[in-house]
């Protein structure tokens, strides 16, 4: 249940990756020339940091010819959204089990 | 950024047919804790540390804040890690509350992350924060 997000946060806790990943959401795909430009830190470092995000999930990359295009993947993002729903899953689901026991107990 | 927002709320409620003194029998007694919820060392006493051994391999560290049999139970429920981006400290609140036909027990979950992360660089920006933005991102890119 944690490590799905723990992987996310990790990704994620670094500044210059959230930047390049909200960039991606705001302003769509882009190759990494374009996002080196802006980006404040040299090409491989760029590149390093995208190979991560792509590892999390949180982005996709698309060859074409000597360019290589990025583009978000926000649905990756739910698991960390969704800490609320994932909690009260967890406790309806216990809640389900201590019932069944509720009713043990009386035999 | 308000306190408001660095907390995360999670709450779930329901009747059982059984009587308080029953229910709380199952949230106090450690053999029944284990059963319906984790493995752990609990002990009804005020200040007692206890571990909850999660089936994913974690160990949540907790800590007995309140005790007032058959009403209400509440104890921290920590998920230490070294980065405080990760560091989730939680506390959970059992209420009972009887009912025509039993009991009305309420959990509620309250969670917040230390409110200066490290990793982003200064006071100003804590999880929420972020969460808010990426949510609005998301909301943009549909």
């Amino acid at each position: 249940m944690l490590h799905a997000q723990d992987a996310l946060f990790r990704c994620l806790a670094d500044p210059t990756r959230r930047a390049l990943f909200e960039r991606l959401c705001r302003e769509g795909e882009q190759t990494v020339a374009a996002l080196t430009a802006r980006a404040g830190v040299s090409q491989p470092a760029v590149s390093k940091h995208l190979a991560q995000l792509k590892s999390a999930g949180l982005v996709r990359d698309r060859h074409a010819g000597r360019q290589t295009h990025y583009s978000a993947q926000p649905a990756a993002l739910a698991p960390l959204i969704d800490w609320s729903r994932e909690m009260t899953d967890f406790w309806e689901r216990k809640f389900d089990v201590l019932e069944d026991l509720l009713k043990r107990m009386d035999q | 950024m308000t306190d408001q927002a660095e907390t995360l709320t999670v709450t779930v409620e329901r009747d059982f047919p059984h009587p308080p003194e029953k229910v709380w029998r199952a949230l106090t007694q450690p053999h029944l804790i284990a059963e319906w919820l984790m493995p752990n060392d609990f002990s009804a006493e005020v200040g007692h540390q206890f571990q909850l051994k999660g089936d994913w391999g974690g160990t949540l560290d907790c800590e007995v804040l309140e005790v007032d049999p058959y009403e209400t139970l509440s104890y921290r429920w920590d998920f230490p890690n070294e980065n405080p981006d990760f560091d989730l400290r939680s506390i959970v609140t059992f209420t009972l509350t009887p009912t025509a036909s039993g009991t009305n027990l309420r959990m509620e979950q309250a969670g917040f992350r230390p409110d200066q992360p490290r990793a982003f660089g200064g006071a100003k920006y804590g999880w929420q924060q972020n969460f808010d933005k990426l949510e609005a991102v998301l909301a943009k890119a549909g």
